[in-house]
């Protein structure tokens, strides 16, 4: 089990590498807010604490918490970089530089 | 039947996450890929409630702690990203990484202190919540120091300039370090888990408070890259491999996005992190001292050089985001484009306060896109470019950079501004950039400074123009 995640890591790790090694300078700042949003990914991990929290208040309590900070970051996150890019998109048939 | 919907769910939110991160890398795709981003997020939490509705059931009370949880973060989350101004979009950055970092520290805490209920027991299990509490603290009391200090609530104490914080910075990992040999020893040890939390939240501050402003950017980039690492981590506590991937890509991708921006400013990750402000070392540096030779001009004369002129660059830096003046900037140039004049603007790839942080802002006042101009295009074309007005930027046009070796800024790529027949240096007072330097442009002969807030010479120079009759038509 251990080994397989380990892989999936990796994995994971060169994908990332390898999806954003081309990004226009304009961009760093939305691609910067985006990937933070998806870091907020932790609402998983908050719901399942939560869910396996049985009637373990502390626990239910931790999770319910961390699932707050997550979901701050995950819809905040969202949102602002709509916003930004929101602003790029307004004036259609634009021509990318690089 | 529900794990194979499970790992299909998985599957797709997986890719779509790929495919959003890889669309936000093109200017026409970008908007679509967040959102698509976000339909993943939304689909992974899906696949993980219907998982457990299938399998253990979801407990009345985790329903109520659940909707809590999602309401209360869900909707500051969602006042803060539609009321906060995109002139601090690099604090609101920092703000939301926090939180990231802050809820896999939690969740790493709730599995350190009942690993029964997460199956969170063994040495796996204990080094992922090391690495995810050590990581998720630094995450956090970092990335709410850089916010600080961007916002000017907090500057850095003066012994944080010594030598003195290596020490200390030191001896909280050597704490950290303790507590988490500590867990490993004795699976139920209190103390040390507690003396990790405290110990790596210590060394968050110690690491973050010494950098200075300019640098700031860079570690909030750094700092996302650890909240992708956090997140990886609690993937490994709670056993979810979507976690680790997506926390993975986000590591991988904060971590190339830091290089770039240390590229953009000529300065090394390590020296960014270990060096303190640059400021403090500047003194040593050649090209400190006094301005002698400046040449500084009324708004008049401004508004009838421009007047004349064919080509205009504008350098907007980041003087102009803190004057709020973009939109007032776009009026100028709209003025002196209906008159025929050619006008580009010159982003130098630290413009702002972020890379692409300008383009963000002249792009929310309506700039067009083609107008924006890369450093590596626009710079064979400034000698053949009438006037250059530099707005509230400093150290990305000092051509120090390029003429001399001693200056602490040699070798950092800059705008050749000074090669076009006029630069108008539009700047508050002759106070130093961000780097403390001291900038030669500003001598030079074919350079004449324009003092005051940008937004207000901005306003004036529009009146000037409009009286000279530019703008009507």
């Amino acid at each position: 089990m251990f080994v397989e995640f380990l892989w999936v890591l990796l994995l994971g790790s060169l994908l990332g590498l390898e999806l954003i090694g081309k990004v226009p300078p304009t961009l760093h700042t939305p691609l910067m807010s985006g990937a933070n949003a998806i870091s907020g990914i932790t609402v998983l991990a908050a719901l399942t604490a939560i869910i396996k929290a049985g009637d373990n208040t502390v626990l239910l309590l931790l999770g319910s918490v961390s699932l707050g900070f997550a979901l701050f970051n995950v819809i905040g996150g969202f949102l602002v970089t709509d916003r930004m890019l929101a602003m790029f998109s307004r004036k259609p048939a634009r021509k990318e530089n690089r | 039947m529900t794990d194979l919907l499970k790992y299909a769910i998985e599957l797709v939110a997986v890719l779509l996450l790929a495919l959003g991160i890889k669309g936000l890398s093109k200017v026409r795709s970008a908007r679509g890929a967040n959102q698509l981003a976000a339909v993943a997020m939304g689909l992974a939490v899906l696949g993980l409630l219907l998982n457990y509705l299938g399998t253990s059931g979801i407990s009345i009370a985790a329903w109520a702690w659940i909707i809590a949880g999602t309401l209360v973060g869900g909707v500051l989350g969602a006042i803060t990203a539609q009321r906060v101004p995109m002139t601090s979009m690099p604090e609101t950055v920092a703000l939301f990484n926090g939180c990231g970092g802050m809820s896999s520290l939690l969740v790493a805490l709730a599995a350190a202190l009942y690993p029964a209920a997460l199956d969170a027991a063994g040495p796996v299990a204990v080094v992922s919540i090391v690495v995810s509490v050590f990581v998720g603290a630094i995450t956090f009391t970092g990335s709410i120091v850089a916010m600080a200090k961007l916002q000017g609530w907090l500057s850095t104490p003066a012994w944080m300039q010594s030598k003195a914080r290596h020490a200390v910075n030191i001896a909280l990992a050597v704490a950290s370090l303790v507590g988490a040999v500590e867990m490993l020893r004795s699976a139920d040890s209190g103390t040390g888990l507690w003396l990790l939390v405290v110990a790596s939240g210590l060394l968050g501050i110690g690491v973050t408070l010494p950098i200075g402003g300019a640098d700031m950017p860079v570690v909030i980039s750094l700092l996302n890259s650890y909240s992708g690492v956090a997140a990886a981590a609690a993937g490994f506590v709670v056993g979810s491999q979507l976690l680790i991937v997506a926390g993975a890509m986000v590591g991988a991708a904060g971590l190339i996005l830091t290089q770039v921006m240390c590229n953009g400013m000529n300065r090394s990750l390590v020296s960014v992190l270990f060096g303190g402000a640059l400021g403090a070392t500047a003194a040593k540096g050649g090209g400190g001292g006094e301005y002698t030779n400046i040449t500084s001009c009324s708004v008049e004369e401004c508004a009838l050089t421009l007047e004349a002129a064919e080509r205009v660059v504008i350098v907007p830096g980041y003087g102009l985001a803190v004057a709020q003046a973009q939109h007032t900037l776009r009026e100028v140039t709209r003025v002196l484009e209906s008159a025929g004049i050619d006008v580009a603007y010159a982003i130098h790839p630290v413009a702002g306060r972020m890379p692409g942080h300008m383009n963000v802002l002249l792009a929310e006042a309506d700039v067009p896109y083609e107008q924006l101009q890369e450093m590596d295009q626009i710079n064979p074309e400034f000698p053949a470019t009438d006037v250059v007005l530099v707005l509230g930027a400093n150290d990305v046009v000092n051509p120090q950079a390029k003429n001399d070796p001693d200056s602490p800024l040699y070798g950092m790529p800059v705008l050749d501004v000074q090669d076009a027949r006029t630069v108008f240096v539009v700047k508050r007072g002759m106070s130093a950039g961000y780097s403390g330097i001291k900038n030669d442009l500003f001598e030079l002969a074919n350079t004449s400074m324009l003092f005051g807030d940008a937004k207000k010479v901005l306003g004036d120079l529009l009146v000037e123009l409009k009286d000279l009759g530019l703008g009507k038509k």
